[in-house]
Order: structure tokens, then sequence, then C-alpha cells
């Protein structure tokens, strides 16, 4: 089998998979209310948002390395 | 300007908006908080308040002031044979974050002044949970607008600990600009009842003047003075960063958190670093109590040298130890203590928090030119290394509303 035939063949592959995927949605493997430990404060990733920024900015002007640390995060939809 | 550039600040201050939750605006709450750095010469002093509150069920605003001021002289200072300085900055941001469905739309805008820095930033986010709320995606965008000054001191007095008195903005420099654009990616994903681990990748890509109007190099000038010269300090006019940072926080059987951060950075200045972090947090009755570890490390800018042979060595050629090798290590703890507030029923909870942070940060290959004495045999350099060591103390009062 040549190698075009094989990637073809692996598209259709996956673009079965997928619309597989699509009539079977994936199902939360943690449901919301086991959620509960996950909602406690001490589980947020930026408690102290006014602290946080603070320290950051300290660490940002007192070395070259930047970004990739929050600023597109987000949270885990826990309450 | 000479110590702390307001756009990483900018950079920071905009966290507040492009952190955005899956579908649930943040908690109204307002925060009060006093800073104080102290080490390698320096003094700042700082306030800063947030106020957060939802309108409506869509949407939440939130505004943050700032006030930071600078006063010493650290050792750029001190080598160039500059005087201490005083220096206040101011810092403001309005952010609206708009929830709809299952996403949220952040857009905000900051402003920073100083007398030689003035900064502009406008940004932008979206986020969309997914899988049951398991999964979050987030994109971010911002864009600043920065003018760089230079001062001067117009009036002097040396008999004074701060001897300029007036300063002015240096015209022979003018005005610089330097615009910078940031391009995010985010994920949360929720991997188990008790863990939860985010990813965020990001680029920043810098275009203007991007060296310091201060600092200067040293080159050698064997049997003149103390065998070296100063010259202004020549960066390239464009830089793109990468960084990947992962956190991971794990909830224990008893009642408490564990947090494992890493980031790894590359430039197009080829300085690569990479930072890791432990946290633990624990909660006693009305107590909460928290500690963290932290090891960063860095390599060099290709145009970094201590000490150039001459100030037309090469095109670029800066000593800006921030772009030098080097180890920093910090250590922290911090004390948060519940508390309620008698007759305000409209607040639902109430916390006063201490923290304290030691950094350590020893230089590779960034050397302590105060020490340079040919007379006792030590010539530029063969000075000792720098190292420095920074307590930063934050206190802050937080109240939910």
């Amino acid at each position: 089998m040549s190698l075009s035939r094989r990637i073809a063949g692996l598209a259709a592959a996956l673009m079965l998979l997928a619309q597989l995927a699509a009539c079977a949605p994936i199902q939360p493997w943690v449901k919301p209310y086991e959620r509960e430990r996950l909602a406690d404060p001490i589980m947020a990733f930026d408690p102290d948002p006014v602290s946080s920024a603070y320290m950051e900015h300290v660490f940002e002007v007192r070395s070259a390395a930047r970004g990739g640390n929050g600023a597109a995060g987000g949270g885990c939809g826990c309450n | 300007m000479r110590a702390l550039a307001p756009a990483t600040l900018l950079a920071c201050g905009a966290l507040y908006c492009t952190v955005s939750r899956t579908d649930v605006l943040p908690d109204d709450r307002a925060d009060a908080l006093a800073t104080h750095y102290s080490g390698g010469g320096q003094d700042i002093n700082g306030i800063s308040f947030l106020v957060r509150k939802k309108v409506g069920d869509h949407v939440s605003l939130s505004y943050n002031h700032l006030e930071d001021i600078v006063s010493g002289a650290s050792i750029d200072v001190r080598t160039s044979g500059a005087s201490p300085y005083r220096e206040k900055r101011t810092q403001d941001g309005l952010t609206g974050e708009f929830l709809y469905g299952k996403t949220t739309y952040s857009l905000g805008v900051t402003h920073s002044y100083e007398p030689d820095y003035r900064s502009n930033t406008a940004n932008f986010g979206i986020s969309q949970s997914m899988f049951g709320d398991l999964t979050t995606v987030s994109m971010t965008y911002r864009r600043t607008w920065n003018d760089v000054y230079k001062m001067e001191c117009l009036l002097r007095d040396d008999a004074l600990h701060y001897p300029c008195v007036e300063k002015i903005h240096d015209p022979a420099f003018g005005k610089k600009d330097m615009d910078e654009r940031s391009y995010g990616v985010g994920l949360t994903q929720i991997l188990t009842r008790n863990s939860i681990i985010s990813a965020n990748y990001e680029v920043i890509t810098d275009q203007g003047w991007l060296s310091n109007p201060y600092r200067e190099i040293l080159y050698a000038e064997p049997g003149v003075g103390l065998g070296y010269g100063l010259a202004p300090e020549i960066d390239p006019n464009t830089r793109t960063s990468n960084a990947l940072g992962l956190d991971y926080k794990y909830y224990l059987p008893w009642k408490a958190a564990v947090d494992l951060q890493y980031r790894y950075f590359e430039d197009t200045w080829q300085i690569r670093s990479h930072t890791a972090q432990i946290g633990y947090t624990q909660p006693w009755h009305n107590w909460t109590f928290d500690g963290s570890v932290r090891f960063y490390t860095q390599t060099r800018a290709s145009f970094y040298s201590d000490l150039f042979s001459s100030p037309t060595q090469q095109n670029f050629m800066s000593r800006n130890r921030e772009l030098s090798a080097f180890n920093e290590y910090t250590i922290g703890a911090g004390a948060s203590y519940q508390f309620h507030v008698p007759y305000a029923t409209w607040i639902n909870k109430s916390t006063a928090n201490f923290r304290i942070d030691h950094f350590i940060f020893d230089y590779k290959d960034f050397r302590d030119a105060l020490l340079i004495d040919p007379g006792a045999g030590v010539e530029a350099g063969a000075e000792p290394l720098y190292k420095v060591q920074i307590n930063v103390m934050q206190m802050f009062l937080s109240v939910w509303y």
C-alpha cells in the first residue's frame, strides 16, 4: 500500500472516530458532586490575586523570564 | 524605571482580567495590600487595592489601583556614580468579565505612570468550559504601548540624602517608543476528585526601545583610573519569548494542598530559564498557613558581558544583570486568619494575611564592580561575583461580600 493511501486511510479512520465521538459525548469522569475538595479555597490556583500579581511583578523585574504563568489559566467549574 | 519596569507590572495587572474561570464569575471581593521590599540598596514601599463586584448575573467588574515608592541606590546606580533617588509610580486598571453560557469574555485596560515611563495596556481574553466542566480552554491577547524617557537632574543639593531636588526629561534622549504584544493559550483540566492541572503557553514579542536608559556597560581601560570605562548599553530593538508553565495541585487526605509548578522559558536573546516551585497549604481552625520553595535558573543573553574589551566591541552590548546567568532561590511563608466582622452582615468572609519571602540571587557572571581596587590587586574582571538577598513582606486584608 502506498504512503498516500495509508495517509488517506488514516484520515478516514480519524474522521469516522470523530463522528462516532460526536454521537457519544464524553462523560465527565469526575461528577459535579465529586468536586467538593477541588472547590475548597486551598485548591484555588490564585487565591489572592493582589498578592500574587505583586510577587509575579517582583520575579519578572529581577529576571529575564516572563509569561506562561497563568495569564490564560482557568478554574475548575467546581461551584 | 531604574528599579522596576512597569511594563512587566502591567503584564501582572492584566492577570486580573485575563484569568477567566469556567461558567462562574469571580467572587465579589475587596483587597487592600501593603508591601515592603528591601535589599540590594533599595527600599520599595507599596500599596494596592482591588475591588471586584458583579453586576447582574452575567457581568463582573473590577478596579485596581497601586502605588510604589522606590528609594535608594542599587548596585547599578552606585557603579555608574549616580546618587540615591526616590521615585513614585502609580497604576490603575479596569476590567470587565462577561459570562455567556459556558463562555467567559474579559476585557481590560491599564494605565501606569512614572516620571520616566508611561504605559497603556489593553487586553482581551476568552475561556470556554467543556466536557461537563472538566476542561477549560482559554485564549488571551494583550497589547502594551510604552513611552520611555530619561530623567536628568536640573537642581541639586548635595547636603540632602536624595540630592536631586528637581528632575526633567533629558531633551537629548527625547521619547522612545516600545510596544509589546502577548498571545496566550491555556488549558485547565480536572484530573481526579483530588487533583487539577493547568498548562499555559505564552508568546510575548517586543519592538522598539528595549534598552534601559540608565544601565551602562563596563569596558576595560587598563591603567586608566580604576581600569574600566562606562558606556550606555545597547540592546536589540526586537525580542520574542516563549514560555510554557505547568501548575498541578493535589488535595491531601488531611485537608491540605500541595502545589507543584514548573516553567520553561526561552527568547530570541538566547536566554533559557527553568523555574520550579513547590508549595504547601494547611488550614488549622481559623488559620491557613502556607509555605513555598522556589528555584530559578537562567542563562545569559548572547550580547551580555560583565566586562567588554572596548566600547565598540560589538553592535549590541549589555551589562544588565537581569540578562546575566544566575540562580535564584526563594523561600516564603504566609499566614491567613479568618475573622468575623460584627454588625457588617453584608460581609460573608474576611481575612487578615501576612506573607514574607526571602530571595537569594547568586550571579554567575555579574561581578561587584564596587570592589574593584587596582591598588589592592583587584583588577576589573577579577572582582568577586555579586550576590544579593532581598526580603519582601506583604500584609493585606480581604473581604468577600
